[in-house]
């Protein structure tokens, strides 16, 4: 166990590697409950975090989700986040942990009539369901990515979204704290393995999802960090003229994804030669290579492009790779 | 699969949980079934170059796995005849057979008197039962 956000959080469980080849190939069971929820209220409420997240929440309809932004005066990103539109009077936002505070006091400062927000985060339990043989393995029929949906599971009341932090079809499941131990052990005994920390962060790196503090933060913009995407750049939200200006003059840096193609494990905070720093990196289980996410000069992004890491003093070479690193075969 | 925890008699221990097998005036470097357990299952060795030496309690090399990287502490001041590529290509060799295929590297010793500065088998388990 480490302490991870003021939370006690287990790093492995049978072995970072064994985890994440559950995950890729069958089922594993992550407890998230660290993460933050947070309801937002009121006739207003769509009309509010429109004016605050940088993606569409017009596009959403009832059940439906979506991954967005919550951006600063700068562009940079105060957290990334998923918004669920449980009606056009209420939205859920289900925030990293270490921002939950952020957020919330951002949110409760620019709040408007008719908008009510309302930290929940120690009422949910959640659990991630995840890998190719998830829904089968938890009984639910298949549905839209980032839908969402009440259903019963082994007894329990729960939120059954079709979200995830690993690159695999898998859901995310929301409960009441005080159902969290009977969900889980359900889970456990329909064949799920239970999974770590260690192989969340190995999971999400395969595929270049953005980890907060790492690889986006409020000093980067999400333009730069690759996330224009997500971001609704005719409507109007905090940053956005910014964001606008970066994307029209083309950002100074990009955040990219590469392999390693000598024997080395980048880790965040080694520079890169010419310019540029790891923000995050580690063993790749699928590839057996190193592989990390980086900031470095936009002249030099290109996929094919070399990267020469410092490794402790050792200059190491790889090279840029498209996002996502790892690719399921067809 | 990984080993059970086990420290075999027949070796010399160091407390930076590294173990050496004494062949005449060589010897045989590698961690310990603790060291590799702390460190979960390895991905990467960082081999010494071969024709280097080592100075008995300083680092020769590195040791990875997904979470973590540490120094590996010689137990013993050699000149560096051999490094095990077995465990270069494969490091897991050191998670599944620590005391055999994964072996790190083979020495000459330069001063064979340090042998008797390290711990027996009992003496390093009870070092080992100190730290959990």
């Amino acid at each position: 166990m480490v302490p991870f956000a003021g939370w006690e959080m287990p790093v492995q469980y049978a072995g970072v590697i064994p985890e994440h080849v559950a995950v890729r190939t069958g089922c594993g069971v992550f407890d998230v409950s660290h993460m933050g929820q947070l309801h937002v209220e009121g006739p207003s409420a769509v009309a509010f975090l429109q004016a605050q997240l940088a993606n569409d929440l017009d596009r959403l309809g009832d059940g439906e989700a979506q991954y967005t932004l919550l951006t600063n005066e700068t562009g940079g990103i105060v957290d990334d986040l998923i918004a669920y539109r449980l009606s056009g009077h209420h939205v859920l936002l289900v925030v990293n942990a270490g921002n939950w505070e952020a957020v919330v006091a951002w949110l409760e400062e620019r709040e408007i009539r008719g908008s009510a927000v309302r930290d929940a985060s120690n009422d949910y339990a959640m659990l991630a369901v995840q890998g190719p043989g998830s829904i089968e393995l938890l009984g639910l029929p298949d549905a839209a990515a980032f839908s969402h949906a009440m259903t019963e599971i082994d007894g329990v009341e729960t939120m059954v979204c079709r979200t995830g932090y690993t690159g695999e079809k898998g859901v995310e499941l929301l409960c009441p704290t005080e159902d969290a131990e009977r969900l889980w052990d359900a889970v456990l005994a329909r064949g799920a393995a239970p999974c770590g920390l260690g192989a969340r962060d190995t999971l999400r790196l395969e595929v270049c999802y953005p980890l907060h503090g790492n690889d986006i933060t409020p000093e980067t913009d999400a333009i730069s960090a690759g996330l224009g995407w997500v971001c609704a750049l005719e409507k109007e939200f905090t940053g956005v003229d910014v964001l606008r200006r970066v994307k029209e003059e083309g950002p100074a840096r990009r955040l990219v994804a590469f392999v390693m193609d000598e024997k080395a494990i980048p880790r965040q905070g080694m520079a890169i030669d010419g310019g540029g720093v790891v923000t995050s990196g580690t063993h790749s289980p699928m590839l057996d290579r190193g592989i990390g996410l980086a900031y470095v000069p936009a002249d030099r992004a290109a996929p094919e492009s070399p990267v020469v890491v410092d490794v402790r003093g050792k200059a190491r070479a790889g090279r840029i790779v498209k996002k996502p690193i790892y690719r399921k075969e067809a | 699969m990984a080993a059970p925890e086990s420290y075999p008699d027949d070796l010399k221990y160091h407390p930076e949980h590294d173990w050496a097998r004494i062949e005449g005036d060589e010897a045989v470097l590698g961690i310990t079934w603790f060291a590799q357990d702390a460190l979960g299952d390895l991905v990467h060795f960082e081999a010494p170059a071969a024709g280097s030496s080592t100075v008995r309690g300083e680092a020769y090399g590195e040791v990875e796995s997904v979470k973590a990287v540490s120094d590996v502490i010689a137990p013993l001041s050699g000149e560096i005849l051999e490094v095990n590529a077995g465990a270069v290509d494969a490091p897991e060799a050191v998670n599944d057979d620590p005391y055999g295929a994964g072996w790190l590297v083979r020495i000459r010793m330069t001063a064979p008197a340090e042998v008797d500065d390290l711990l027996d088998a009992a003496a390093y388990r009870a070092l080992v039962d100190d730290q959990r």
